[in-house]
């Protein structure tokens, strides 16, 4: 392998497979981890090797080609890291919203409540036509940060300029369907008991460098 | 919401019995757009009957409940539609453009994939004869071959999707497509067989094993049901 070329590892989770029980099963933290956020990093590095190679050689339509591979698979390793971050043990501290002081006073202060935030987050998630991911984003507004909820498709990462992803929730049916099967709908209720707070504040009065982190501590 | 909009469910069922006794083919239409409201087909086959290539529980909830919500959400989406027409609201049939697009071809997708799979007792699995047959041939060499190029299509598919033979009613051959979430094999193009790439399709027996669960599914495509799109 070029030595001008990051190769990308799986961060391990920050708990164990069946920390987030009832709400997330062991076996489906298992799949998810090991096996899904694996083959997105295994085949981000082979994409990562093609490119430099296709660089190298001034190819210009293999370069084009393999954008989406690229876009896709770093995408996945991106979400998927931040979003193990962004989930708690639901009896821990960083579990509770009392653990993130700034962002519930901003979150009050744009959706009205926390129950009308979750709604329009629940809302949203439930909107999704086929895979896709949940966030909500911290948006650089010049004068003043903004809250947004936004959706992203497939594997599409949160990486617009001026904005911060604060937490993500994975709506492909891989990350629930061994426990809810069609049940979106619960397991997007059910979620809310495991986010973690703790760093959805961190990232919210961090930056982007903040939030992406732990990718870097994955090379 | 208007009265005119609610249909009577004595002429549905009318309409629906008299489809019943009509030809093979009125039959998949009939039974599924009754006088514009969508309906569950039910199954031409148990839900067991497709093991092992697909689990019995598999089917139940593919056909019982993914389906029947993209049943259910295209009537409630149809019905708003009909009213946004008849108060002339632009903008509301726009915004109710994706949600048909969606859970109508949700409808779609799932009504042909059920009768272009069968149990093997039914014929799944044999290889496809006459034109359909000659014209895979023709762009791919031998079925093998084909099946092997589907496969890879079908393992590209970057989230929710299917992957469609298709005939190009321009030109008359077949091809191999993808489509994103629920997009229908409308225009140009007329599906001749597809495969539920979705996750719901396949998880619970193979999990993030899908290269499995695109090899085994062959044992049960009906071609007979291509060839008879297949024009």
């Amino acid at each position: 392998m070029s030595p001008f070329i990051t190769n990308y590892t799986l961060p391990p989770l920050p708990y164990s497979y069946n920390a987030l029980e009832p709400y997330i099963s062991a076996q489906i933290m298992e799949l998810h981890h090991d096996k899904h956020h694996q083959t997105y990093i295994t085949n981000l590095n082979a994409l990562l090797q093609s490119q430099a190679e296709s660089t190298q050689a001034s190819d210009i339509p293999t370069l084009v080609y393999l954008q989406s591979g690229i876009r896709f698979n770093a995408g996945g390793h991106i979400n998927h890291s931040l979003f193990w971050q962004n989930l708690a043990p639901a009896q821990s501290a960083e579990a509770k919203t009392s653990a993130a002081p700034k962002l519930m006073e901003k979150i009050k202060q744009t959706w009205g409540d926390e129950t009308k935030f979750r709604e329009a987050f629940n809302t949203a998630l439930l909107g999704i036509q086929g895979s896709g991911w949940g966030w909500l984003v911290k948006v650089d507004g010049g004068k003043e940060d903004r809250l947004v909820i936004m959706t992203t498709k497939d594997q599409d990462p949160v990486v617009g300029k001026g904005e911060v992803p604060i937490f993500g929730v994975d709506m492909w049916e891989h990350a629930y369907y061994l426990q809810y099967l069609n049940g979106r709908a619960a397991y997007v209720e059910k979620i809310w008991n495991v986010i973690n707070w703790k760093t959805a504040e961190e990232r919210y009065l961090g930056g982007r460098e903040d939030a992406f982190k732990v990718l870097k501590a994955s090379m | 919401m208007s009265s005119t909009l609610l249909r009577s469910s004595t002429v549905r069922c009318a309409l629906r019995a008299s489809t019943s006794a009509s030809s093979k083919k009125a039959r998949f239409a009939g039974a599924t757009f009754v006088r514009g409201k969508a309906t569950l087909p039910d199954l031409p086959y148990d839900y067991g009957a497709l093991e092992p290539a697909i689990s019995g529980k598999i089917m139940e909830l593919h056909h019982s409940k993914h389906h029947q919500t993209y049943v259910t959400s295209l009537n409630n989406a149809s019905e708003q539609m009909a009213e946004a027409k008849a108060k002339e609201d632009v903008q509301t049939q726009i915004a109710l453009q994706p949600l048909i697009n969606f859970h109508g071809g949700g409808h779609i997708n799932h009504t042909l994939f059920w009768e272009n799979l069968a149990p093997t007792s039914q014929g799944g699995g044999e290889p496809p004869k006459g034109g359909l047959s000659k014209a895979i041939n023709d762009s791919y060499g031998s079925l093998d071959a084909f099946k092997e190029k589907f496969n890879a299509a079908l393992a590209g598919i970057q989230g929710s999707g299917w992957a469609w033979l298709v005939q190009d009613t321009q030109t008359g051959s077949v091809g191999i497509k993808t489509y994103a979430n629920q997009d229908a094999v409308v225009g140009q193009f007329r599906p001749i067989l597809g495969i539920d790439a979705w996750e719901h399709a396949y998880y619970l027996q193979y999990q993030n094993r899908k290269a499995e669960y695109f090899k085994a599914i062959w044992d049960v495509v009906n071609w007979k049901a291509a060839e008879n799109r297949f024009k």
